[in-house]
């Protein structure tokens, strides 16, 4: 079983953006650490930080043993921070997913948007763990 | 009313219930639910490196060939010479269609009165079915034991020390690629000191009643002892240049250009011979070959290869990330006059990797010592 918080936001491509204030703290979710399985690296410029961002858009790709995928923006903004540990030993998001495995925080543009993401219910159905 | 056909049965190994005690995450592979990791490929390759992991193959394919001229059929079917081995001595061998593309890889062990074959999962229904169209002219005993015998691959240097605490037997005495039916507990088996990792280590092959058995005994004699699923398994094998059917050879590839002359014997009579020879006299096209990246680049199959210029030259067949070596690695086939060790190839990407000699990783503790085959 995948473990999904409450108290988070979910996109269809498995993303999580947790909210504090008009912050947006962004990582991917256990169920998807789950699937790629062991994380090799994190491919993000960090040219991307100061950088407005749209929803949806490709921010990044993560590399695992199996295989690589892309990574989606949950919400429009500027991305203030990358977390540079999370860079320099990916398996932390194997580890950790919800914690110490975020990849990046980002100034939320419009918090009107969180309403287009899931919440964990919807989340869990989406992953059919509901 | 409507009738609902589950129309996708899926397979167990006799050890099913085991990696789901273990917690191991399943996948479908070719109709088996297998384990693909227990824990994590990294943790798994680096136990089997450096200490003993045990994995369940028991979804290859085994089949056992008896009967009257047996030897000469079975000779005929691969490519290696099955009457150079003693008894109990088994060899790696292709399986080859009259115009020298691989129907299938295999182990073939000869044994009293019969040769046992071991295939890969994929291709057991396909081998056994080309393996009896080729009977037609031998009328040998073609038998798939398959799902009465299970296999479990102990793998690392701490291997024998494990398996020696489970039987009175002197395991010490099997060479590499050599076999003896032996007791371990109380259950008479097949072992063989044979593996797909490049580590010393065994395989066991017993009655498919014993399996929990078996798996119990080896875990409590020994708790670092790690259980280790088909992610490992592809890493490690990978590492050691190992070709995996249905990546790096399959119908559109021959033994001579996937490096696999040393089980091709030309002075006997083979399936696929007469267009070996013909290929040898026009020349290779390609290689396979190890190819090496930067650490931050991860290779993935059917990715192509270009040289400086930007010219196609290849194509990857096997890629990944290696926790052993700690770099991308690759098995792709090269255009023949591109493939020298120490040249440099490209992703589309213009990420480089350099031709480098295989195995990946050169430290593994496999016993070549005693004769190879």
């Amino acid at each position: 079983m995948a473990l999904v918080l409450d108290n988070l936001y979910y996109t269809k491509t498995h993303e999580w953006i947790k909210v504090e204030n008009d912050i947006g703290i962004v990582g991917i979710t256990d169920f998807a650490q789950k699937e790629l399985q062991d994380i090799v690296y994190f491919g993000i410029e960090e040219s991307i930080v100061g950088k407005e961002l749209k929803a949806g858009d490709k921010f990044g790709y993560v590399e695992a043993v199996k295989t690589a995928a892309d990574l989606y923006l949950p919400v429009s903004g500027e991305i203030i921070e990358i977390n540079k540990e999370l860079i320099a030993n990916p398996v932390i998001a194997n580890q950790d997913p919800y914690g110490q495995g975020w990849i990046l925080k980002i100034k939320i543009k419009d918090k009107e948007e969180l309403k287009n993401l899931l919440n964990s219910e919807d989340y869990k159905k989406h992953i059919g763990e509901a | 009313m409507i009738i609902y056909y589950n129309t996708k049965m899926l397979k167990k190994t006799p050890f099913y219930e085991k990696h789901l005690e273990y917690k191991a995450q399943m996948i479908d592979f070719f109709s088996y639910l297998m384990p693909i990791s227990y824990r994590s490929i990294k943790e798994e390759v680096l136990a089997v490196r450096n200490n003993c992991g045990l994995f369940d193959v028991s979804h290859m394919g085994r089949i056992e060939v008896s009967g009257k001229d047996y030897k000469e059929f079975v000779n005929y079917l691969i490519t290696n010479d099955i009457f150079s081995l003693k008894e109990y001595q088994a060899c790696y061998a292709c399986m080859l269609y009259e115009d020298g593309g691989i129907v299938d890889d295999l182990v073939c062990y000869n044994l009293p009165e019969r040769i046992l074959l071991v295939v890969n999962c994929a291709n057991l229904e396909k081998d056994y079915n080309y393996i009896l169209s080729i009977n037609k002219k031998f009328n040998c005993e073609v038998k798939n034991i398959s799902e009465e015998v299970c296999q479990l691959a102990l793998q690392g240097k701490r291997a024998e020390e494990i398996l020696s605490s489970l039987t009175n037997d002197n395991l010490s005495e099997i060479g590499f690629y050599y076999s003896k039916e032996m007791k371990i507990l109380d259950v008479l088996m097949l072992v063989s000191r044979t593996g797909y990792t490049g580590e010393d280590g065994f395989e066991l092959y017993f009655d498919r009643s014993y399996a929990h058995k078996i798996w119990d005994a080896l875990f409590e004699k020994d708790s670092s002892l790690m259980p280790c699923g088909l992610g490992a398994r592809d890493m490690l094998r990978l590492e050691m240049g190992y070709c995996l059917y249905g990546q790096d050879i399959d119908k559109d590839k021959n033994p001579l250009e996937a490096n696999l002359s040393f089980v091709v014997k030309f002075n006997k009579d083979f399936i696929g011979k007469e267009a070996l020879l013909k290929i040898k006299e026009q020349g290779l096209k390609r290689k396979l070959v190890g190819i090496k990246f930067a650490n931050k680049t991860v290779p993935r199959p059917k990715m192509n290869l270009y040289d400086s210029n930007n010219n196609l030259i290849g194509f990857i067949t096997s890629g990944t990330f290696s926790f052993s070596v700690n770099c991308g690695i690759a098995l792709g086939y090269v255009d023949i006059n591109y493939c020298q060790i120490g040249n440099k190839v490209y992703l589309e990407n213009k990420k480089e990797g350099e031709i480098v000699k295989l195995p990946f990783y050169q430290f593994g503790s496999i016993k070549k010592s005693k004769k190879e085959v």
